[in-house]
């Protein structure tokens, strides 16, 4: 199962679950967190659904640079990390 | 506890309360420290319920809900966009900052940039896109002014005609509606945006109105601190008048109008759009008393010497006594007046940069 695991920046403002899942791509493992904490979805994604400007995803070291379909793969052994870019002031 | 003696101030670092005790404003609390606040809605006399938007840098917009006048807070849903159609001309359709919140009766109405409007029947629990506004073609005529994208930054309920409202965009002109949102006319006739190409200037649909404000006592009476100077209505948008008698400057942001004179109305100026900050580095406030006809120029007590400071769209506020001022700038300084204007007292220098002060 693909383990994805949220910034505890996010904390603040929601609970981060870590959720083992058995995905394909990205969208299919942030649609498991999203199942487990339904406000995370806003945090993570926009109005149309693509990922927020100022996150950013790595599965497996590597960072994901597609962020409308996320259909980045996803491994059974995969490890996600959805972050923040850092930015501010 | 009295409108006149609490209020807000809506910052990037937070939401501060303000007391006035023994004649004098102190903060008194502060909620959201460290996190964007773009606008709130204070309490209402005898509803402690608030609303407050958070834009935080890398979550998007957030809306929380108080229940006892801002002590403590609850997420509550954010307005959002529906999904965008395929070739769909204009802004993404997606929420970018809450730029107004105003109630209306039971209602709850939200500015936004994009430029969409959005109403609420249970406090923010859940929002609707008023999608008659979102619609209309003339929205794709629309602009940006200080964002790259338009926004809705005034919403002017009727305080008697319950389903009337006037909204000020930037940059897109005055939008009515007297039938709750189901249909909507242009209402900007006769304002001039000296900064589009000579035969659009005078375009409703394109003006950049900063900031719309109606007179509750008279609300045929509206105040519009325009990109290009100062207009007024007296007939409920109808027609707009432009008030040239502005000393010092006539471009800024903000203006508040007296709740029961329609002919007092206040005026925080900058130097021009290209410069925007106080003429000679010392902050003033123009206020008129008939209408228009003359203003004055108040300077006591807010600084003469090397004051750089900016007051934005809602940095203005006039208390229910029409009296009481409090002004917010994007410098972090927060001035009072008990005298409508005549003297100021510093109550800080030192926020973080204000978006919005509101009593309540």
């Amino acid at each position: 199962m693909a383990l994805i695991s949220f910034t505890p920046q996010l904390q603040r403002f929601t609970s981060t679950p870590e959720v083992q899942c058995a995905a394909a791509t990205l969208r299919e493992a942030l649609e498991a967190a999203f199942g487990v904490n339904p406000r995370l979805r806003g945090y993570v994604l926009d109005d149309q659904g693509h990922l927020r400007a100022n996150v950013v995803c790595f599965i497996d070291g590597r960072r994901c640079t597609e962020r409308i379909a996320l259909a980045d793969p996803v491994r059974p052994d995969s490890r996600i990390y959805v972050l923040q870019a850092l930015s501010g002031g | 506890m009295s409108t006149n003696d609490r209020a807000w101030v809506a910052t990037r670092k937070g939401l501060f309360e303000l007391r006035r005790r023994g004649g004098t404003w102190a903060i008194e609390h502060a909620s959201f420290l460290g996190e964007p606040v773009s606008m709130f809605l204070p309490p209402s006399p005898g509803d402690s319920r608030m609303l407050a938007s958070l834009t935080t840098g890398h979550y998007g917009t957030k809306l929380h809900a108080s229940e006892d006048a801002g002590r403590t807070w609850a997420e509550v849903a954010t307005p959002t966009y529906p999904t965008q159609p395929a070739g769909a001309e204009g802004p993404e359709w997606k929420l970018v900052l809450v730029w107004a919140l105003e109630r209306a009766g039971d209602t709850v109405w939200a500015g936004t940039l994009p430029g969409g409007l959005f109403r609420s029947a249970d406090f923010g629990r859940s929002w609707q896109l008023v999608e008659s506004l979102w619609n209309r073609k003339e929205r794709l005529g629309w602009f940006g002014g200080g964002y790259p994208v338009p926004g809705i930054h005034s919403i002017c309920a009727h305080p008697r005609r319950t389903g009337e409202l006037l909204l000020g965009i930037s940059c897109g002109g005055a939008w009515t509606t007297r039938d709750d949102g189901q249909t909507w006319a242009l209402t900007a006739s006769g304002m001039r945006a000296n900064f589009m190409p000579p035969e659009m200037a005078g375009d409703p649909n394109i003006q950049d109105a900063h900031r719309i404000v109606r007179c509750a006592a008279a609300p045929d009476t509206l105040w519009c601190q325009h990109h290009g100077g100062i207009w007024r209505s007296t007939d409920n948008a109808a027609s707009w008048h432009e008030i040239t008698a502005a000393p010092v400057s006539s471009f800024g942001f903000a203006v508040a109008v007296h709740p029961h004179n329609p002919d007092v109305a206040w005026f925080v100026p900058a130097e021009a759009d290209q410069r925007r900050v106080p003429v000679g580095a010392a902050m003033i406030v123009n206020r008129t008393r008939d209408g228009g006809a003359t203003l004055e120029t108040l300077r006591e007590g807010l600084p003469q010497r090397h004051a750089y400071d900016l007051v934005y769209r809602h940095g203005l506020a006039v208390a229910d006594d029409g009296e009481g001022l409090l002004m917010t700038s994007t410098s972090g300084g927060l001035w009072a007046s008990t005298d409508a204007g005549d003297r100021w007292q510093t109550v800080s220098l030192n926020l973080p940069p204000a978006a919005a002060v509101r009593f309540g």
